[in-house]
């Protein structure tokens, strides 16, 4: 397919008629968690833009994000909005690999030099190059060279955008995230262990239509899908704030779907769409399969102090350190209880007098 | 530059290990300083009971006297608000249930969240009424001393971010529960050397009274 | 875990005191009627961008129960457009070709405009159809 039909076009050449684009129009306005008002809007953009190229890199990661992504693949809004990109280069999907796969991406690269979007997955090491290579290319050179003529950059997954489990402690590869390395390119962080399927083509199909980046929040994530906590959208809220609460994953609160705060859900810090848009075509999402939110979009949640350990509870053995305090803090009680007897004893014997500025003293 | 899970972790974790290590150690050396002093020796000849008088009075102690009351009746009936909903707010709140479990081993059932929510709003609202109280009555002011409103301060900060944390009003969530568990690290470091200390030294004064009535054989 | 020999055992039962979502919906669907009577304008809900409790969904389904009209789009997979027991009250549901739901939508209009012909469309069978006849007239 041309890279300079628009995507009308294309769709129309697909046999696509112009009902099934409004349906399409449709329901990419919900994938982007945008008001169905905007489908005739989205119609209009997406009829005049043309086809974006992307080149995916794959670094270290599970490919569990490449994976969430191609679920479903007949043509489905997501399969659609792939066929709507150029995607030139995937080397876990491409059916090339070694040089050819190479020569296909610096090939895309220089086509479309200036504008193509970058898609990464998997955090990237730095302690020893040699430690995730593609084709001998270190993760790091292709990363800061692919980079270069890029439009914009979208980091999928959470250890492409924060490091992810790669960077967990000890983080013995020395991994970091795209953002650690990239600085003169605007990067659009989609995170999640896996991101949300149609996340990641919300914030493609984004570009299709604004031709722009979407609005993003402190990390870097797009707030039209990160902006809210799970807490603040889950549907077991009102037993939290009724303080109705599971306390083992299989006692009558957890048949009765109560909330799972005290199993260590890490909803109240947590960002993402889970509770709304939900997973495998809205079907559910952890909490509501009975797990308490892990937190996964949130940079440091590997070591965010245990995934059965409820918010409120202490990451140390507070336990041991108040014993230790009892007998130091004895220890030095009785010590300073004996000076001040000694002192006492002396004052008498020297019949020393209260004054006044003794009275005052710790005013 | 700590991200807000990192700075969580840190809070629930070694930074706490620290407040709670100079809270113990404070409270232990401000308790056995006074305690190894000991108690001149009463010559005189017991009357009655020391130690029936002193336990008797602990527990009489915590109900009001008309005197007292028909005095400074807006102190006595806010002071017992404000300290009641306190511990109310403190101990019954399940989450803060799931901290003490985690600390002491110990557990008990908690009281319905909305419950927890109204007797916070109750204690901030006493809170304010006593620190208007004493900025406007002549003689609390004329008392008054830099401690005094820092330890006021210091107790409606845990109940007042507790509060916006659960609720989510303002900046991010992680950040206001990092705020709280900030609030409370600081409430209990400064504890011991404020008069704050009247949590365990209340025992020992109303004791010592009622002992020494006690033995003298008259009602404290 | 002792004596679980049933999947059944482990189904949650959402409890008595369930998220209220259905009743504002329908307290929604009732102003959006009221706007269309009155001012002919049209009201688009999108239910994934609610979070429904488990069960909600169908609840609200059932509610809204089915009217005169049931209509099929097959345009990159099925899609429903069905006239709720409400006229006026479309449940619109778009699948794709794995009949996995891709958008659910409470439209409240005269008709879904997914249901009209577009211009474009036309025009393309107009085409069609010349063409037809034209070699109908030649054989």
């Amino acid at each position: 397919m041309s890279k300079d039909n628009t995507l009308g076009e294309i769709l129309r050449k697909q046999g696509v008629s112009r009902r099934g684009f409004l349906k399409f129009c449709a329901a990419t306005a919900s994938l982007m968690a945008l008001p169905p008002g905007m489908a005739p809007v989205i119609a209009q953009a997406l009829e005049k833009a043309r086809r974006p190229s992307v080149i995916w890199l794959s670094f270290q990661e599970c490919t569990g994000c490449t994976e969430s992504l191609t679920r479903s693949y007949s043509p489905t809004v997501e399969g659609l909005i792939f066929d709507a990109i150029s995607l030139d280069y995937h080397h876990t999907l491409m059916a090339a690999s070694g040089t050819a796969a190479e020569a296909a991406r610096e090939a895309a690269m220089e086509q479309s030099y200036g504008n193509y979007i970058l898609v990464v997955d998997g955090s990237i090491p730095t302690r020893n190059a040699g430690f995730s290579t593609i084709a001998g290319v270190s993760n790091r050179d292709m990363l800061l060279d692919t980079a270069r003529g890029a439009a914009a950059i979208v980091a999928v997954g959470t250890c492409a955008a924060f490091g992810g489990i790669p960077h967990a402690n000890p983080n013995p590869t020395g991994a970091v995230s795209v953002s650690d390395l990239i600085k003169d390119k605007p990067i659009i962080n989609v995170s999640g262990c896996p991101p949300i399927p149609v996340v990641i083509t919300g914030v493609l199909a984004h570009f299709l239509t604004f031709g722009a980046i979407p609005d993003l929040d402190s990390h870097g994530r797009p707030v039209a899908f990160y902006g809210k906590s799970i807490h603040d959208r889950c549907y077991r809220r009102p037993f939290y704030d009724r303080g109705l609460f599971a306390e083992s994953f299989d006692d009558e609160g957890a048949k009765s779907g109560w909330c799972l705060y005290k199993l260590g859900c890490k909803g109240p810090t947590t960002y993402n769409a889970c509770a709304t848009t939900k997973w495998n075509e809205g079907t559910s999402f952890p909490i509501e399969s009975g797990h308490p939110c892990l937190g996964c979009s949130e940079p440091d949640f590997w070591d965010g102090g245990g995934f059965y350990k409820a918010i409120s509870t202490p990451t140390e053995d507070i336990g041991r350190t108040a014993v230790y305090a009892i007998g130091g803090g004895a220890a030095a009680g009785l010590a300073l209880g004996a000076i001040n007897r000694a002192k006492r004893n002396k004052a008498e014997k020297e019949h020393e007098q209260v004054t006044i500025d003794d009275l005052e003293k710790g005013d | 530059m700590m991200t807000e899970t990192q700075l969580l972790v840190w809070l629930r974790g070694p930074a706490l290990q620290v407040a709670i290590a100079i809270f113990v150690v404070g409270v232990a050396v401000r308790l056995l300083e006074v305690l190894v002093l000991g108690r001149k020796a009463d010559l005189a000849e017991a009357r009655g009971s020391a130690v029936a008088g002193g336990m008797r009075t602990i527990l009489m102690r915590s109900f009001p006297d008309r005197a007292t009351l028909q005095r400074a009746a807006f102190t006595e009936i806010t002071g017992y608000i404000f300290h009641i909903g306190f511990f109310v707010t403190l101990l019954f709140y399940a989450p803060h249930i799931l901290l003490f479990n985690s600390a002491l081993g110990i557990s008990w059932p908690a009281l319905p969240t909305p419950v927890i929510d109204a007797t916070a709003v109750v204690t901030i609202i006493t809170l304010v009424a006593v620190l208007i109280h004493r900025l406007t009555n002549r003689v609390m002011r004329f008392l008054s001393r830099f401690q005094d409103y820092l330890v006021w301060l210091l107790t409606i900060l845990p109940v007042v971010t507790g509060y916006i944390a659960f609720h989510r009003i303002g900046v991010t969530p992680p950040i206001l529960i990092a705020i709280h568990i900030i609030s409370v690290e600081l409430f209990l470091i400064v504890f011991p050397f404020t008069k704050l200390m009247h949590a365990f030294t209340l025992f020992m004064s109303r004791y010592y009274n009622g002992a020494i009535a006690g033995y003298r054989g008259v009602k404290s | 875990m002792s004596g679980l020999t049933n999947s059944e055992d482990l189904k949650v039962v959402p409890g008595e005191f369930l998220t209220g979502n259905v009743q504002p919906l329908l307290h929604e669907i009732r102003h959006a009627m009221g706007r269309l009577l009155d001012e002919g304008e049209a009201t688009v809900i999108d239910l994934r961008s609610i979070p429904l409790a488990p069960g909600e969904e169908d609840r609200l389904l059932r509610e809204l129960g089915r009217g005169e009209v049931a209509a099929h789009l097959s345009a990159l997979g099925p899609s429903e457009l069905v006239e709720s027991r409400f006229p006026g009250v479309w449940i619109v549901t778009h699948y794709n070709s794995d009949s996995e739901v891709i958008g659910r939508f409470i439209e409240v209009c005269d008709m879904p405009g997914l249901l009209k012909a577009q211009q474009d469309d036309i025009r393309d069978g107009l085409a069609a159809l010349e063409a037809r006849l034209a070699c109908s007239t030649d054989a």
